[in-house]
């Protein structure tokens, strides 16, 4: 069994927030957003994880966290066997796992910086993070570009002067110029035309296996998520409500938010099909109940038990785990390689509340 | 590059009145510069069998109180004048601007003090507070500069703060951090030349009033001592003399005062068109 | 398509915008129509100029486009001539937009209330009395729950969702007879776009009102659509019922499109990127069809002008060399 490249344990993080109407003279007790609340998960060497969840449910902070961008507020992080969470996010830049760890950013427009031609966004990292100086560095900056399947030409280019493929690539360049372990995508494809996308996407795949990397790929696109990850984590309201094989937590899935999720993927299929949706908006994630169910009173089931006691993760078969006092498991479970996602699978047709 | 220059003609080509900003601006710097080399007459050459000549072949501005030409003492003034503004707009961008900077991009204590700081110069009349500088510390013309400068720091500081608080928010931010660039790195390399086209338009603005500052502290004594060409001190000079009918002593150097501010004003209007299309929002 | 004549019918559009760096052909020969109470979905990637026609429809292009030919006749009115007067009388009360970015539409120092109030004084002879109450109405209609608190509200205060909701409202506050959705959901998380496209579906259903939806997704359009309409690079490629468009595409680049979209089941490596890139529409130049260059089926019957081919009943498509 191999060391897992990054495992976190109990990572919380929570933001402090003024309440409104708070008299300014008063010490009054401060409340707090928990933005990740207790995570817990682990990404294998080489392992493709992907990490789904809507606004609001803390992927951002907990991509913040692994990145080493911001500090948790309690819980461990740890890299190749390493403790990185006890370091301060000021001084991460120093130690040898910055390099190891490195992110690809959502906008890649926004992630460059406007005033930096393309090789010099690249270059930028191996300057801080290695010992690459003049024409060595000049080499790996032309080598990364072309493993991103950058031009030579496009080097010297601004980036309001490439287009929205050219700009993630620059980007990818620059995260893997400096030989990461882990990678963090961030939404990658999300700004990204549909036959660009394919490209970016089949690229990340290949240069996965070709520098032995680990990725943790963020996403609120279920089906993008399903053709690039081996395993996915849904998170909720700053918790982690399942995981498991990507095939089989899409295929037959075991908690209702999950099963709202794949309900709401717009499918030709679907057409005129009367679905599972979602009513309400998400509970509160300041000062939540450490009692009640962060899916309670948007949940379709929904019993007195879900609101006395937090349902934690608990393994179930097939090397998946669910955090629900009620997880529908699928009398026939599907198998990793499912080829169709088939809604007649799913057991119980939850009619919508409001029909 | 070439969209950038295509960009130029445009602006330029659109707004006549840039366009003879730009040429006027040219036209000053050539003046400060070549100074020496075009002055008709020695600025500081008196001749008082020819004082108060009116304006003629021979000296084309005519003659002031003591017989000096005033085109040579305008042109000379020109390199003064332009000098002083040029360095406190300088001083005032260097430390207005990075304290600005540091204030929006880290927030909390600093962007306390350096707001305090700002505001107290702002809360007085920023001429009387010149005034007061050059008084305190002496007539001489570094104390000039440094006076200009205080007065107009708190501007680049609000500028500055203002665009490093929106950037501070960037995505390339993060992805410098994730690079390894501390935040004082992360300032200097990152943040300052983003702001850079802002406070550029800043600049040429505060050239205006700078340059306006230096004629005013001059006009009432509190500047550059005669007999040193000055536009100030030649329309103080000239002012009395308008009621006995010499109107060219105050006139000309007043309106070379006048070129001068008017032409970087509009210049800083044309900078802003230049880059305002291509700012984020 | 229905026997009676179409509410909305484009008739060989084009549009130019004169921009700084040349004359950019945003939209050639477009057409297409819709009928009273159809949804159909005009589906194309950026640059495939599917905003450019919806504005174009509402007459609120950029100052810098000109009509260089074609109409649009809606309600048995050149709205490409018609005067802004006229414009105005219809935007609102019978064309209605809601575009994405919700809190972008709202103005942010008024209560979602008193817009809707605002809307219905204007275009719907609402007296001013009854005005607030016919809002909360709308907003409850929208399925906004405690509709009579949240009239009070400020756009910030409420989430992307809601606010879509509200804009929703507003489009529909005078039972306009056609809707123009652009890009509706983009932004918004999957489950809210799930509840706010079933509940334009409802409405539009309710009271027979026409929808043009506007999306790069090619499976929102497959779900909410009678027909689909795709656009490439300012033409109209191939435009077909919903079904019959994913079971037999007749354009190689609706083919292309759909085999580049991720879908349950498929691989990886099943998927296939669209070759070359969007022709540069500035060019003089332009081939007569803007995907032969990009095109593995091209060949030298393809320099003919155009054909618009008429596959079946409802199914046309813009190819010499139809799959």
């Amino acid at each position: 069994m191999t060391e897992p490249i990054l495992e976190i344990r109990s990572l919380t993080r929570r933001f402090p927030v003024k309440r409104a109407g708070q008299r300014p003279w008063r010490r009054a007790k401060m409340s707090w957003l928990h933005a990740v609340d207790g995570v817990a998960f682990a990404i294998a060497p080489g392992e493709t994880v992907g990490l789904v969840g809507e606004s609001g449910c803390g992927k951002s902070t907990l991509v913040r966290l692994v990145t080493r961008l911001i500090d948790p507020s309690s819980g461990n992080i740890a890299f190749a066997g390493n403790e990185i969470g006890e370091i301060p996010a000021r001084r991460f830049a120093r130690t040898p796992q910055r390099a190891a760890i490195q992110m690809v950013f959502q906008d890649a427009g926004e992630s460059l910086n406007p005033r930096f031609t393309a090789a010099r966004a690249i270059a930028d990292p191996l300057l801080r993070l290695s010992r690459l100086r003049g024409s060595a560095l000049a080499e790996r900056v032309r080598e990364a570009a072309g493993l991103a399947g950058l031009p030579d030409e496009l080097l010297g280019r601004f980036p309001h002067q490439l287009s929205g493929g050219q700009k993630a690539r620059v980007g990818i360049a620059r995260a893997i110029g400096v030989e990461p372990q882990l990678m963090i995508l961030d939404e990658p494809t999300a700004a990204l035309d549909v036959s660009v996308q394919v490209v970016i996407l089949q690229l990340l795949e290949s240069l996965k296996r070709r520098l032995g990397m680990s990725y943790l790929f963020v996403s609120h696109d279920l089906n993008v998520v399903r053709l690039l990850c081996d395993r996915v984590l849904v998170m909720y309201l700053g918790k982690i409500v399942e995981s498991g094989p990507v095939g089989t937590v899409f295929g037959s899935p075991a908690h209702p938010y999950t099963k709202a999720l794949v309900a709401a993927i717009p499918s030709l299929d679907q057409r005129g099909v009367k679905r599972l949706r979602l009513s309400g908006e998400p509970r509160s994630p300041i000062d939540p109940d450490p009692g009640t169910c962060k899916f309670y009173g948007r949940c379709p089931k929904g019993q007195s038990n879900c609101a006395a006691v937090m349902p934690e993760l608990r393994p179930l078969e097939g090397g998946r785990s669910v955090a629900c006092h009620y997880p529908e498991i699928a009398a026939a479970e599907a198998t990793r390689e499912a080829p169709t996602v088939n809604s007649s699978l799913l057991p119980f047709q939850i009619p919508h509340p409001a029909s | 590059m070439s969209a950038a220059l295509r960009h130029l003609r445009y602006v330029l080509g659109e707004n006549p009145v840039t366009l003879a900003s730009f040429a006027l601006f040219v036209v000053l710097v050539a003046v400060a510069v070549l100074g020496p080399w075009i002055e008709p007459y020695d600025p500081l050459a008196t001749d008082a069998m020819h004082a108060l000549t009116p304006p003629s072949a021979g000296h084309w501005c005519g003659t002031d109180a003591v017989g000096r030409d005033i085109l040579s003492r305008i042109i000379a003034a020109t390199r003064l004048d332009l000098g002083i503004a040029f360095a406190a707009v300088v001083l005032s961008f260097a430390i207005g601007a990075l304290a600005g900077l540091a204030a929006g991009y880290f927030g909390g204590w600093t962007e306390r003090a350096v707001g305090r700081a700002a505001d107290t110069i702002m809360a007085f009349p920023l001429f009387v507070l010149a005034m007061g500088i050059v008084a305190a510390l002496g007539n001489t013309t570094a104390n000039i500069v440094y006076a200009t400068a205080i007065i107009n720091m708190p501007l680049y500081a609000r500028v500055a703060r203002t665009e490093a608080s929106v950037l501070r928010q960037a995505g390339f931010i993060e992805a410098a951090r994730l690079g390894g660039n501390g935040e004082m790195r992360i300032l200097l390399a990152q943040v300052l030349p983003n702001t850079m086209p802002l406070l550029a338009v800043q600049m040429s603005l505060t050239m205006g009033y700078a340059i306006l500052n230096a004629a005013g502290l001059s006009f009432i004594g509190l500047g550059i001592s005669p007999p040193t060409p000055e536009w100030g001190i030649m329309v103080a000079e000239g002012a009395s003399n308008i009621i006995s009918g010499e109107w060219w002593v105050a006139l000309f150097p007043g309106l070379a005062l006048m070129l001068a501010v008017f032409c970087f004003n509009l210049l800083g209007d044309g900078l802003r068109d230049l880059i305002d299309p291509r700012r984020r929002t | 398509m229905s026997e009676a004549s179409p509410l909305l019918a484009v008739v060989d559009l084009s549009i130019e915008f004169r921009t700084r760096g040349g004359t950019v052909r945003a939209l050639e020969k477009v057409a297409f129509d819709i009928g009273r109470g159809e949804t159909v979905a005009l589906v194309g990637e950026s640059g495939s100029g599917k905003s450019v026609t919806a504005y174009a429809l509402l007459g609120l292009l950029d100052p810098a486009a000109r009509v260089t030919s074609g109409r649009i006749v809606f309600g048995g009115i050149d709205l490409l001539t018609a005067g802004e007067r006229a414009l105005e009388e219809m935007r609102g009360r019978e064309v209605s937009l809601i575009s994405q970015n919700p809190r972008g539409a709202l103005n942010p120092i008024r209560p979602v209330g008193k817009q809707l109030a605002d809307v219905l004084l204007r275009h719907a002879n609402v007296p001013r009395v009854e005005a607030p109450q016919r809002a909360v109405e709308m907003l409850a209609k929208v399925g906004i729950p405690d509709p009579t608190r949240r009239a009070a509200a400020y756009p910030f205060e409420l989430s992307g969702g809601m606010c879509q909701r509200v804009t929703i409202a507003l489009a529909l506050a005078c039972s306009p007879a056609l809707l123009i959705a652009d890009e509706p959901t983009t932004g918004l998380d999957v489950t809210t776009q799930a509840v706010v496209m079933d509940l334009l579906a409802e409405l539009a259903a309710a009271s027979h009102m026409a929808t043009i939806l506007i999306t790069h997704d090619l499976a929102l359009a497959g779900e909410y659509a009678d027909r689909i309409v795709v656009m490439h690079a300012g033409h109209v490629v191939e435009s077909a019922t919903a079904g019959e468009l994913f079971i037999r595409p007749r354009h190689p680049y609706t083919a292309k499109l759909i085999a580049a979209t991720p879908k349950p089941g498929t691989q990886l490596a099943d998927l296939a990127a669209i070759p070359g890139n969007l022709p540069d529409v500035t060019r003089a130049d332009l081939p007569t069809c803007r995907y032969s260059a990009r095109c593995e089926r091209h060949s030298k019957t393809c320099d003919a002008p155009l054909p618009l081919v008429a596959i079946g009943p409802s199914h046309m498509v813009a190819c010499w060399q139809p799959l």
